[in-house]
């Protein structure tokens, strides 16, 4: 019970401080004047929020949708690639420095790319929050896969243990944390990806509203919109993190496990 | 208990030279490993000859890097021998399957899995339990991991996380693991080198009665000299790299072998004796 009670005042702190942090703000902003073009207050966000939301949703659908599909493509792919990386060495010498190579280009970069083969819209953005994700999930996916204990190895193969034994019993097992790991660092990559490329080349999406907004010098609007995003990073990374501590919850802090 | 007959004697075993002993379960014959090539070539084992008879229980003791996992590692064919032959069973390595049992000085429980499950892990892998294994899982070898885990003195802890368990508690577990499928070889890599004095003690005894038991044909390798005249039948010395095996003495201690008799003049004079050999193998006398 202590314990708990122990927790709880903890996640209480740590609410507080990032509240006081939005606080902060308002009162500086107050304080100095600030004008709103330059940093609105949070409560003139918020305020732009709730005036503009009807127009905003159909934003925010699209801006969700083309994350969630982009990030999907980029767990498939990025497992797939992983997976035969970490199992296969000669994979592994192979596509690492292509990956690591591609993964080192700005992905603003690649947005002209994929608009010029599919057009301006919804295609160059999923593909570019694909592309911007699979990085960290080959890497994590692969790591996973290949440090598995070569006592225990031992142990298997005398057993007379085949590769695929060995890979849905042991490796498959332990490289979930570190999968786990991996989509919280990609959902929020993802995001990056699909405002960019709204940003550039879309008349549709989060990315396109505070373009527009910004042009117009609606900076509450343009805030709004980051607020929005900030948000549904958040709550994604939640799900997942809901997600993890059930599936790799072994990985993580004992105690809570046991209790779970 | 043992005080009353301090120098209990075996019968005399069969000597390794005598020409009408059977055929042995392994046989190294001239095997010798050599890892890497050219300048960076390591020769971690010089052609050994090495045979080991049904149901003994042999030691293999000898200065650190000298080749002893090797030996293991070439039985338990995960190498293979750069020279010579290894044959377990009458037959080329590989060529028939032979139940392995293998045990390492780290436990390697899987942390996903209950105590149960791990020492379970096994059955998933070896026919003919693995294709039994969804029917039999929860009764027939749930009882078995049950059973093991009361003989080791763990029992009741099949359903805890490997984490809730202590080192010693651990390797207990990772004995059972290698004992689960009843395998005709067991292959022991100081199992008990990170462990107590007591806890190591209390484990030999358990180890002895396992085998006392079942009677799989061991190897145990060990840095632990009392360990190695307590458990095994014959104990086999190696000199320093690249090993090869210079003493290979029987143990004539009747059994159950109990702690008592390690301090008896008898024992005390052969792990001395042991002692010396390696002592000279280090420093490359012999
Ligand atoms: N995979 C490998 N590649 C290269 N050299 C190796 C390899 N495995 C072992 N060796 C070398 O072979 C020699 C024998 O190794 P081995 O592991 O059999 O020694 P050991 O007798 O078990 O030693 P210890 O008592 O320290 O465990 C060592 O000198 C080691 O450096
Ligand atoms: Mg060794």
């Amino acid at each position: 019970m202590d314990a708990l009670s122990e927790r709880t005042r903890q996640r209480l702190k740590s609410g507080l401080l990032i509240l006081s942090f939005f606080v902060i703000w308002e009162v500086a902003c107050i304080v100095f004047k600030v004008s709103e073009i330059i940093l609105p207050r949070p409560t003139v966000v918020m305020g732009a929020l709730v005036q503009f939301f009807p127009g905003i949703r159909p934003h925010l659908m699209q801006t969700l949708y083309t994350t969630l599909v982009g990030f999907g493509l980029g767990v498939a792919i990025g497992v797939l690639i992983g997976a035969v990386i970490g199992v296969s060495r000669v994979a592994y010498d192979t596509a690492y420095p292509l990956l690591v190579g591609f993964s080192s280009i700005p992905k603003v970069a690649v947005v002209p790319i994929f608009v010029l083969w599919f057009g301006a819209g919804t295609t160059p953005a999923i593909l570019t929050s694909m592309v911007i994700c699979i990085f960290p999930i080959v890497v994590n996916v692969a790591t996973g896969l290949a440090t598995t204990e070569p006592e225990l190895e031992d142990v298997l193969k005398a057993l007379g243990a085949k590769k695929f034994d060995i890979l849905w019993n042991v490796s498959l097992p332990r490289a979930m944390p570190y999968f786990f790991a991996s989509l919280k660092v990609a959902i929020t990559l993802a995001f990056v990806g699909t405002v960019l490329s709204e940003t550039v080349a879309s008349n549709r999406g989060i990315g396109n509203l505070m373009m527009i907004a910004s042009s117009n010098f609606n900076v509450p609007l343009v805030f709004a919109g980051l607020f929005l995003l900030a948000g549904l990073g958040v709550a994604l990374y939640v799900i997942f993190s809901l997600i993890e501590r059930r599936v790799a919850g072994w990985a993580m802090r004992k105690q809570d496990f046991a209790m779970g | 208990m043992m005080a009353a007959k301090p120098a209990a004697f075996a019968p005399p075993a069969p000597l390794l030279t005598s020409p009408e002993r059977v055929r042995p379960l392994i046989s190294l014959e001239k095997a010798g490993v050599t890892f890497g090539r050219g300048a960076n070539a390591v020769e971690a084992l010089t052609p050994t000859v090495l045979d080991i008879e049904k149901g003994d229980f042999i030691a293999l003791v000898g200065p650190s890097g000298c080749g002893k996992s090797t030996i293991l590692r070439l039985v338990a064919n995960l190498i293979r021998a750069t020279t010579g032959h290894v044959f377990v069973g009458g037959r080329e390595v590989g060529a028939e399957r032979v139940g392995i049992g293998m045990a390492f000085q780290n436990p390697t429980m899987l942390p996903w899995l209950r105590i149960r499950d791990n020492i379970m892990l096994p059955l998933k892998i070896v026919e003919p339990f693995r294709s039994e294994f969804r029917a039999k899982r929860k009764g027939e070898f749930r009882d078995r991991a049950e059973a093991l885990l009361e003989v080791v003195g763990l029992k009741g802890f099949g359903d805890k996380f490997p984490w809730q368990l202590s080192g010693g508690m651990l390797q207990r577990a990772n004995l059972c693991r290698a004992l689960i499928h009843d395998p005709a070889l067991l292959l022991l890599d100081e199992p008990f080198g990170a462990l107590d004095q007591f806890t190591r003690e209390e484990l030999w005894a358990i180890l002895q009665k396992l085998w006392m038991d079942r009677r799989p044909t061991v190897l145990l390798v060990t840095h632990d000299l009392r360990e190695a005249a307590f458990l095994a039948t014959r104990v086999c010395v190696m000199s320093a790299r690249p090993g090869r095996i210079v003493a290979d003495d029987i143990v004539p201690f009747a059994r159950p072998r109990t702690l008592d008799m390690t301090f008896e003049p008898d024992f005390v004079a052969l792990t001395q004796r042991l002692r010396a050999l390696i002592v000279d193998a280090r420093t490359g006398k012999v």
